[in-house]
């Protein structure tokens, strides 16, 4: 666990380091063209000295990484804020889109994914393969620039932001959040599409596998009615596995919250990422990728502390 | 008569290779074998663009601004013809609502040919030709998918683009299988500290959330490079975290196999490690790496055309479908010109494809079951 984030801070040091003319050297190459007005020369030196241009890239990199546990993450050059003051609240709300398109996800796939094992190769199975696999193809993006096309010429509804407008720049209060509850479900049913599919199959799999146990056979045999029979005992083994596969589900459902942000312009991550980057405000784009891998990190650590809780079978030594 | 027929059959499936075997349990995947061939159209299409598309996917014409769709006719009002033919398009001035009419002249109809000569192109860099596959017979440009905001047409524009997006599934696979095959291969064979390290990193890997990382490193790609330099920048970072799935499908493949009898015996023979990997170890989970490669090309084209579409990753005047789906960002222009999506169509289209072999092969990647 450590050992990774040390890994994810190196990673986004360098990323905020690559680009060769960064936001602070245009910055200060324009400050020296005023050469001799003293205020010039002196926000110079107050930005080396801040960022430590002239030590070597070790030293800046402890010095971005303490000032980092210290909760000080560098300012953005672009909005000229601390990169703290902007980037929780984005922060969170992609956290609440991932983790509402994996519920929904589920939500969706348990009841496919029963049915698809109880009624194998029936024409709706065979249906629910063919969707699976279209989830599978069809991009993020793509699904969310299609829904917005349909919503726009259809209904002649624009699919953008999280927020009614009269609650877009209002404080947080309970109504607020009931507006977010309105909203959120499309973002968060075209990011868990693809997740979808593949649980689908999974649990299809693994439902199939338990099946053909014998306990089932002897449990029909005992009269069992069918229904009862298969929630109680195969579902609950085949469902472990989904809880597994919340390791490698979040990391694909926080990529695509974040691309499909981009294209309904929402305000979370995605759109305030990609401008950073596009404008290399290093700092905010490399605070931003710093915590989203740690948060995905730490979900992942939650999903693998459930497993060990959910299923007694596994303990780790 | 009919039984020893049957013998026979039973003797041919007994002493057939194991690619033999795959192939016929292949074949019996329909979808997966029509899917085949498919992609071998897609990439032999994408191989001859200059050839297949019907112009030049840079030339402008002011003339036919978001041009819709021509449609190809055999009737017209002077009956029917058996050479197909499209109506001239007329129009292309802006209505009250800003928007682009086209009408069609349905006075004249132009008829398209094969091999019809057109706008002039240079294929691999020395075969010089104006013939195409089909165009129209008067050589002015043929829009079958419609034109985008400066009047090209699309469907050249969507044949020269999946030079590059297909082929960037290709070669980035070629690394990942590279790294892969050699890092999972290291760490499977040497074991112990080695593999122990090699594994937390590509669990840290893949812990990961790929596409802000991807975003960061291909913005820091710097914005001077040529397209093509961009464009195999674009495939190290695309293949340099894409690999840990291999490694690990590899390193398990060698942790069961080199206890195997059959390298045990190599080894008492005296052959060389070396030898071993290469000669014994590697073909019998090659089955393996396949289905693990054609299932990773499709993740790679769907992440360029990601990148490229949220203006990332490739950019004009290269041409791939990513950059032609940054057009369709805007849902007015999209509501108003459909058409503009029809690269998504592509792309939906050889993804699925690619799905659907891999799962095929993964069904013929184990004969013997």
């Amino acid at each position: 666990m450590i050992p990774v984030l040390i890994a994810v801070s190196v990673l986004s040091f360098v990323i905020i380091q690559l680009p060769p003319g960064d936001f602070l050297s245009n910055r200060i190459a324009k400050l020296q063209l005023e050469v001799g007005t003293p205020a010039a020369e002196e926000e110079t030196e107050a930005l080396r000295q801040q960022f430590g241009l002239d030590k070597p890239a070790i030293t800046r990199y402890f010095i971005w990484v303490s000032g980092l546990l210290q909760g000080d993450m560098g300012r953005s050059f672009l909005y000229r804020r601390p990169v703290n003051t902007l980037i929780w609240e984005r922060l969170a709300l992609t956290m609440t889109i991932s983790i509402c398109s994996i519920l929904l996800s589920w939500l969706i796939a348990f009841p496919i994914g029963i049915y698809s094992a109880t009624h194998q190769y029936s024409f709706l199975d065979y249906v629910a393969t063919l969707l699976g696999f279209i989830g599978i193809s069809v991009p993020a993006f793509l699904l969310a620039l299609l829904m917005m096309f349909g919503a726009y010429s259809f209904f002649d509804v624009t699919l953008m932001g999280l927020f009614s407008p009269e609650f877009a720049s209002a404080p947080w209060s309970f109504a607020k959040i009931i507006d977010l509850l309105k909203h959120i479900w499309i973002p968060a049913l075209v990011v868990g599409l693809a997740g979808t599919a593949g649980t689908i199959r999974v649990l299809r799999g693994c439902l199939l596998d338990e099946l053909g146990k014998q306990y089932v056979i002897t449990a029909r045999a005992k009269g069992l009615s069918e229904r009862w029979l298969i929630f109680k005992y195969p579902v609950r083994l085949a469902i472990n596995p989904m809880i597994s596969t919340i390791g490698w589900l979040l990391p694909t459902v926080v990529s695509g919250s974040v691309i499909v942000s981009v294209v309904l312009n929402l305000p979370t991550t995605g759109p305030m990422l990609l401008e950073a980057l596009l404008t290399q405000d290093m700092y905010l784009a490399g605070s931003f990728i710093m915590l989203l891998s740690t948060l995905t990190v730490v979900g992942t650590l939650i999903s693998d502390i459930l497993l060990a809780w959910s299923d007694p079978r596994i303990r780790y030594e | 008569m009919n039984r020893r027929r049957q013998n026979e059959s039973v003797e041919s499936f007994l002493v057939a290779s194991q690619w033999r075997l795959m192939w016929w349990k292949f074949r019996k995947h329909k979808v997966a074998v029509f899917c085949t061939g498919l992609l071998v159209l897609f990439y032999v299409m994408a191989v001859f663009c200059e050839f297949v598309s019907p112009n030049d996917p840079r030339e402008r014409n002011s003339g036919f601004i978001y041009a819709p769709p021509q449609k190809i006719r055999f009737v017209g009002q002077d009956g029917f013809s058996l050479r197909p033919f499209v109506y001239p398009m007329k129009g292309g001035v802006l209505d009250e609502n800003w928007i682009r009419v086209y009408e069609e002249d349905k006075s004249s109809r132009i008829p398209i040919r094969f091999f019809a000569r057109g706008d002039r192109y240079t294929m691999f860099g020395f075969i010089e030709s104006d013939i195409h596959l089909f165009g129209l017979e008067d050589g002015e440009s043929l829009y079958l998918l419609g034109a985008d905001h400066l009047g090209r047409d699309l469907l050249s524009r969507i044949l020269y683009g999946s030079r590059i997006s297909l082929s960037i599934g290709v070669v980035g696979v070629f690394i990942t299988l590279l790294l892969g095959c050699l890092i999972g291969g290291i760490s499977g064979y040497v074991g112990g500290v080695t593999d122990n390290v090699i594994q937390r990193v590509i669990e840290t890997i893949m812990s990961l959330p790929k596409l802000p990382l991807w975003m960061g490193l291909s913005a820091a790609l710097p914005p001077t490079w040529s397209p093509l330099q961009v464009y195999f920048g674009m495939i190290l970072i695309l293949s340099m975290m894409g690999w840990t799935g291999l490694a690990r499908v590899v390193r398990g493949k060698f942790i069961s196999l080199r206890e195997e009898g059959f390298a045990m015996a190599a080894r008492l023979a005296g052959a060389t490690e070396l030898r071993i990997i290469c000669k014994h170890l590697m073909p019998s989970f090659f089955s393996y790496l396949i289905v693990s490669l054609t299932l990773s090309i499709p993740a790679m084209i769907l992440a360029e055309t990601s990148l490229s579409y949220i203006g990332l990753g490739l950019r004009p005047p290269a041409i791939s479908w990513g950059v032609l789906l940054q057009q369709a960002q805007s849902v007015q222009v999209l509501a108003e010109y459909p058409w503009i999506l029809s690269p998504a169509l592509f792309v939906v289209a050889v993804v699925l494809a690619f799905n659907f072999v891999g799962d095929g092969l993964r069904d013929a990647a184990d004969p013997y079951k």
